[in-house]
């Protein structure tokens, strides 16, 4: 993955013999080095969660957001350099306010991260300035759309979502997120699953502390974009805590199995052990 | 004519009658406007005259100016102002419309023109009708009066006409009409008010819009309600037993309440 452009990646205005612009590809390894951020679409709305990783004790709580409201509706989560991606927030509020100055209604989400991409996508033409160091996840709820989930990414392009995840664990968590079906769960539902998938992908040896962040909206929030109420939020930690221990006691049971009796089915066995020990949790 | 050329060695005073009117005066578009929204649509309509003070200028105006496929506006005020506003708007919209790769909401073409009328509101003279359908709200009327104000109304009248029509659309105008209700509605208001204002008049331009598109009409001069009771006169001839028959054919409504004895002073009074 890691390749040299000796001599062709010292500005954004140059391309590399093979056609590409190694500054924004640098730019998206700045992403990759930052925590995991993930959103997901639902049937009645989105939520977002992100892996804030504590540097210092001497940090306030609740210091730093990475989630950011661009507009009544839409919600801002970030990963990368988090300058960059404030400048951008700032982009994004004052499209969706000019929108409204002008038209009269909302922006539509397609809308508004079309237009940040385009402004993302600017600075990647120019010698004089360097590409956004991050990639940002947009999403909205509106009456006449529905829930709406764009990710953006350094080059400046835009493409919708049912889920996605941005940061150094992207791979591991689109992993776990492909397992659900999200198009028939509803938010609440939705809030402890999204924490599980953090708690999942957080590696416990390389980065210790972390703060979660979650935030959704949609038909819960009556399409008002907010940090999920601190009661949810305990119970969906709790939930995660569970789910990853118990996932990685089972994951000690089943390896002995296997080890026991060669010829047992592993796979069959560990889902029933997961559903009962699960609803034992429940 | 002769008397024209002749002041123009003279003076020119604004308070002179040699000069006709219309030398001095700026052409507008004094009106009898209208919309009212029904169920899956609008129906607009407007009257044809523009006038240069006394001088029509144009008897068959088109005052339903088109701004998107399924929105229209009714124009009245200044021909120029209003003509100029609206191809603003029908440019501003067409780009916002590509731009968002849907089609545009009313409210937005509403928003539009009031930018503009507030903006240049010491400048200019244009009361708008902004009407039309899309998908997220249905039928939906906007008025945009001069000074620039917005507010959405189920139904609306404009134009130097409306004054005299006001009454007839309190006590006329339902809620939940149909399509067909309205249209005769609007042609019966607004060929009242073109029988009264000077400055409306002409033929009745009607439109009706919804999903499946926009459906215009044009009722001829000759073929306008008639209101006057100068029309309404008693054939001896009429045969009793028919009398509901004959009634209904004059456009006439039949109230059940209506005693059959005194039934020529109910016609005259109805």
């Amino acid at each position: 993955m890691s390749s040299i452009g000796t001599g062709y990646d010292l500005s954004a205005s140059t391309f590399s013999p093979d056609g590409r612009v190694f500054q924004v590809e640098y730019a998206m390894k700045a992403v990759e080095n930052s925590s995991t951020a993930i959103g997901i679409r639902c049937k009645d709305g989105v939520v977002f969660g992100v892996e804030k990783l504590i540097l210092s004790k001497l940090y306030e709580q609740g210091s730093n957001k990475r989630i950011f409201n661009v507009d009544r509706h839409v919600g801002m989560a970030v990963a990368g350099l988090l300058a960059d991606a404030r400048s951008l927030s700032e982009v994004a509020r004052e499209e969706a306010s000019n929108f409204r100055s002008n038209y009269g209604h909302n922006i539509p989400l397609k809308y508004l991260s079309e237009r940040v991409a385009m402004y993302v996508h600017a600075y990647t033409l120019y010698s004089a300035v360097r590409p956004f160091g991050c990639s940002f996840i947009l999403g909205s709820y509106d009456q006449d759309d529905g829930p709406q989930l764009y990710m953006v990414d350094p080059s400046g392009i835009s493409f919708g979502y049912w889920g996605c995840a941005i940061g150094k664990a992207k791979q591991a968590a689109k992993t776990e997120i492909e397992k659900l079906q999200m198009k028939d769960m509803t938010c609440r539902e939705l809030v402890k699953e999204v924490a599980k998938i953090i708690y999942i992908v957080h590696d416990e040896v390389k980065d210790k502390a972390f703060e979660l962040e979650l935030s959704w909206v949609g038909e819960v929030t009556n399409g008002k974009h907010e940090l999920v109420p601190k009661d949810i939020r305990v119970e969906a930690e709790k939930y995660a805590k569970v789910c990853t221990t118990t996932t990685s006691l089972l994951h000690g049971i089943s390896v002995t199995w296997v080890q026991n009796n060669s010829t047992f089915k592993m796979g069959k066995k560990k889902q029933t052990l997961n559903i009962s020990l699960l609803s034992m949790v429940k | 004519m002769a008397a024209a050329t002749a002041m123009r060695f003279g003076q020119l005073s604004s308070g002179s009658d040699m000069a006709p009117d219309w030398t001095t005066k700026e052409v507008s578009t004094g009106t009898t406007i209208m919309a009212v929204e029904y169920d899956g649509g609008v129906v607009i309509g407007a009257d044809s005259r523009t006038t240069t003070g006394a001088y029509i200028a144009n008897r068959v105006t088109d005052k339903l100016t088109p701004i998107h496929d399924r929105i229209f506006c009714c124009r009245s005020g200044s021909a120029a102002d209003t003509q100029a506003i609206a191809d603003v708007v029908t440019y501003q919209l067409g780009f916002h419309s590509i731009e968002l790769d849907e089609a545009p909401l009313v409210q937005t073409a509403a928003n539009l023109f009031k930018a503009s009328c507030y903006r240049y509101r010491e400048e200019l003279m244009a009361g708008i009708i902004v009407a039309g359908w899309d998908k997220r709200r249905g039928g939906q009327v906007y008025t945009v009066p001069v000074g620039g104000m917005l507010v959405r109304q189920p139904v609306s009248v404009g134009g130097s006409g409306s004054t005299y029509i006001y009454g007839y659309m309190d006590s006329n105008y339902k809620p939940n009409m149909t399509k067909d209700q309205c249209l005769r509605l609007v042609s019966g208001a607004l060929s009242l008010a073109m029988e009264r204002d000077g400055s409306s008049g002409g033929v009745v331009r009607l439109a009706a819009i919804s999903e499946t598109g926009v459906d215009r009409q044009v009722i001829l001069g000759n073929q306008l309600p008639k209101w006057s009771t100068i029309y309404l006169t008693i054939y001896p001839t009429v045969c009793l037993k028919d009398w509901r028959s004959t009634l209904l054919s004059k456009g006439l409504e039949i109230y059940p309440t209506v005693c059959l004895k005194d039934w020529r002073y109910t016609l005259l009074s109805v």
